[in-house]
């Protein structure tokens, strides 16, 4: 009753997106003003109804109903509670379902508070958010139903992939989801403004904040699943340069440069059409992201189900929305006239060049991971790892680096290098000390640049807080400040563990002992342990702090019944100057077990520098509304006096 | 300072179209991408089937024998087929130290060899093997469809081949092999 309840509801909620695209579009024309109410309720209504079919999937996970396909495939009544719930958007069905619930809840969002943007484009927004709405209503509801039944109810369920039985799996997909799907108000924004030829600063700070919105929880959602990778797959990597990951990092580095773009054009009325086109590519990176992985073009890490017609009917969206919004660019963005002039030096033309460099860590990064399949049309076949990525984004991350530290200090329009430069003298000192320092420690050049411009940056990041009295600081620039700081921190932790790692493989017995960089490891003893739905072999490690006290650690190798699979789960002991990461391996024949230790100095820095830059964005965007609702209330207040005085 | 650069794509005209223009390149290729005949590396009858049941004696003093029940449970292992007498075997060790080093467990079986001239290969070569056992008859190679000298197999962690390299291990194929190695974690 509840899959067709749901299933039901859908359907409905795809019947309001039609009406929500015509109304829009007729609400832009001067004889359909009668349309022009219609819209928001619409839109409002369309997120509720798929609010609901995503709960009545959740229910079905809880309540495990086996009489349902998706659940009998993915689930388990012996898994634990909060897995049958993250099981819901664990698999291809599920997760289609979440895109669309986020992408009309934004819908409906926008539709309830957005009272910036001028009525039209909004309207057009609106009209333009339902249209890729329908296509991921389409796929859903004709080739992916979540809903459906099967003949015969079975008997269990098969299960979730052991590597997904995570609690980084309930939070990390779904956040990174809002971030992408988010990204596709900026879409509509863009798509709007390009059909009412209406952008300017007006336009801009209106779609700020929903630009900073996607971008602040896809920040925090590569950050957690950089760190989920990291100590679930047990290789001591924090970045595997996977199609997955680079799926998720091609939308940030769109939205990152669309969200420094926006505020040229927020702040001088400049970077029009460069704006515009940014707000398609964003979103066009997410759902190109999405389809490469779903596809089984490109294979990886991850678990979705990979199927050639699915794939097939992605790519037919992306076709008609990507190709859709980009030609109305080329037609259109002639029109919208480019706006303010700007000089060499200046505020601008720093945020000019670091888009560009994120652009072009953007290229390599779509390159890199389409390479494979490039090169295999003409029939050589490669595969593009860290070799690639590291040293060719290096190319332009270096630059981008040095001109975040200088980009904040110079002043809108037009300024003289040598004014900041005295300014500037303290962080490039620090940065020469640190790679000095480096250099004179060993250390590789690639890792040094990393320490020197991160420590350099760290400190010029501050700097536009000089002369500011604190506490009237506004929020905007304290967020711009901690997310540069933040980068700066993550650099950092980058450079330190490709630095300074040490890695060791051992096979020890029950109470030998192991150096490994400042720690002494001893493996206590190997028990059988059990949980919910798996067993495991536990490692009791005592770990000694350059011979202080004994932590202990317990690495497991993880047997999981349904489905058949093993996990390893390390174990990490973490302090202020770095990580211990200790995974255990099999037995050696002699009762001997293999051990594999990592000591890793600053590693904890590359997510903590993620987390800030993501604060920093929250920190931003509290701002903005904060200034924008007290706006508002002073437009009601100025509108109840003057009716007051009228009467 | 007064002289003004303009912002991207300042012309309007042609530079509009080439987003365009690239997204229609992107859309050729996963065409080409979707419908090419799926023909991945080798296409060797062994892959997906379990390696037969096999139990071999230790060929080196220092490493124990090999037997197909050890590739159950774990991680997915490589195994190498390999001969102290063979050259490109030889060529490939500094690869194989690579992956041993990048977290590959590997495992050897030393096909027809003697013990004194294995313990001076691999005193010469390194020794990145787990386990090595001693194949004098090419039973094992036979068995699991190798048919010469060196040759690389990934074997997930319930047994079943998922990847064949034949010939030696060149320095462009270790990326392939992880990544092979990451596929059979799944």
């Amino acid at each position: 009753m509840i899959a067709e309840l749901g299933l039901a509801v859908l359907w409905m909620a795809a019947a309001l997106a039609v009406l929500q695209l015509v109304a829009g579009a007729l609400a832009l024309r001067p004889q359909g003003a009668a349309m022009r109410g219609v819209v928001r309720p619409v839109a409002v209504m369309q997120g509720v109804l798929v609010a609901l079919a995503f709960a009545a999937l959740i229910t079905l996970f809880i309540t495990t109903d086996l009489s349902v396909k998706l659940v009998a495939e993915n689930s388990h009544s012996a898994k634990p509670l909060i897995f049958k719930i993250a099981g819901t958007w664990g698999n291809h069905e599920g997760s289609m379902l979440l895109w669309v619930t986020i992408m009309s809840l934004a819908g409906a969002f926008v539709a309830l508070v957005e009272k910036r943007l001028a009525e039209n484009t909004l309207l057009a927004t609106l009209a333009a958010q339902a249209f890729v709405s329908l296509g991921f209503y389409a796929f859903l509801l004709l080739s992916s139903n979540p809903f459906a039944r099967l003949p015969q109810p079975a008997p269990e369920g098969a299960g979730l992939n052991p590597l997904l039985q995570d609690i980084g799996l309930a939070f990390h997909p779904p956040t990174l989801y809002v971030g992408y799907v988010g990204l596709s108000i900026a879409f509509s924004f863009a798509v709007g403004a390009l059909i009412t030829r209406d952008v300017g600063p007006a336009f801009a700070r209106a779609m700020r904040p929903w630009v900073l919105g996607a971008w602040i929880f896809l920040t925090v959602g590569i950050t957690a699943g950089s760190y989920w990778a990291y100590y679930t797959l047990g290789w001591g990597g924090w970045w595997f340069w996977d199609p997955v990951e680079n799926a998720s990092l091609m939308p940030w580095l769109a939205a990152t440069a669309l969200l420094h773009s926006v505020s040229v054009l927020a702040a001088r009325n400049a970077l029009r059409a460069w704006t515009v086109m940014l707000g398609v590519i964003a979103f066009s990176m997410s759902m190109v992201g999405t389809f490469l992985v779903r596809s089984g073009i490109l294979t990886s890490v991850h678990a979705f189900a990979v199927d050639p017609a699915r794939g097939s009917f992605i790519l037919a969206l992306l076709a008609i929305y990507i190709g859709g919004a980009l030609l109305l660019f080329a037609l259109r963005a002639g029109t919208v006239t480019e706006g303010a002039r700007f000089a060499f030096v200046s505020r601008e033309a720093a945020l000019v060049f670091n888009n560009v460099m994120l652009c072009g860590i953007l290229g390599i990064v779509l390159v890199g991971t389409l390479y494979p399949l490039l090169t295999e049309a003409f029939g050589v076949k490669v595969s593009v790892g860290p070799p690639y990525f590291n040293p060719v984004s290096a190319i332009f991350a270096f630059p981008m680096l040095v001109v975040m530290a200088v980009g904040p200090l110079l002043r809108w329009k037009d300024d003289r290098g040598g004014r900041v430069a005295p300014i500037l003298a303290v962080p490039a000192l620090v940065a020469l000390a640190a790679g000095g320092a480096a250099l004179a420690a060993g250390v590789r050049l690639l890792p040094t640049l990393g320490l020197a411009l991160g420590a350099g940056l760290a400190v010029a990041s501050l700097l536009p807080l000089r002369g500011r009295n604190l506490r009237r600081t506004p929020l905007p620039i304290w967020g711009m400040v901690v997310s540069h700081l933040g980068l700066a921190v993550a650099a950092m932790g980058m450079a330190s563990e490709s630095a300074f790692s040490i890695e060791t493989l051992a096979a020890l017995s029950p109470g030998e002992t192991r150096q490994v960089g400042p720690y002494a490891l001893t493996l206590d003893r190997i028990d059988p342990v059990a949980g919910p739905n798996w067993t495991a072999l536990q490692a009791t490690v005592s770990a000694r702090y350059a011979g202080g006290e004994a932590d202990t650690l317990t690495p497991q190798a993880r047997v999981f019944a349904n489905p058949p699979g093993t996990r390893t789960e390390s174990a990490l002991k973490t302090r202020w100057n770095g990580q211990l990461y200790v995974v255990l391996g099999e037995e050696a024949q002699d009762g001997r077990w293999q051990m594999r230790f990592w000591w890793k100095p600053f590693v904890p820095l590359i997510w903590l520098g993620g987390l800030l830059v993501g604060l920093g964005g929250f920190l931003a965007l509290i701002g903005r509304v904060a200034r924008d609702v007290k706006r508002l209330v002073a437009i009601d207040k100025i509108a109840f006096r003057r009716e007051r005085q009228g009467r | 300072m007064s002289e003004t650069v303009s912002p991207p794509a300042k012309k309007p005209g042609l530079a509009l179209w080439l987003p365009l223009l690239l997204f229609g390149g992107f859309l050729a290729l996963v065409v080409y991408g979707l419908v090419r005949p799926d023909n991945r590396e080798v296409a060797s009858t062994f892959i997906g089937k379990p390696i037969p049941a096999f139990s071999l004696p230790p060929a080196s003093a220092d490493r124990p024998g090999l037997s197909n029940a050890q590739f159950v449970g774990g991680k997915p292992r490589l195994l190498n087929i390999f001969a102290s007498w063979c050259g490109p075997c030889a060529i490939e060790s500094s690869q194989l130290a690579q992956l041993a080093k990048a977290g590959a467990e590997i495992d050897g079986v030393a096909i027809r060899d003697r013990k004194d001239d294995l313990a001076r290969f691999l005193a010469a070569n390194g020794n990145p093997f787990a386990r090595i056992g001693q194949d004098d008859l090419s039973k094992v190679q036979i068995g699991i469809g190798s048919s010469g000298v060196p040759e690389t197999f990934v074997v997930d962690a319930h047994g079943v081949i998922r990847h064949q390299h034949i010939g030696a291990i060149m320095p462009e194929d270790v990326p392939v092999i992880l990544q092979k190695l990451k596929e059979a974690e799944q």
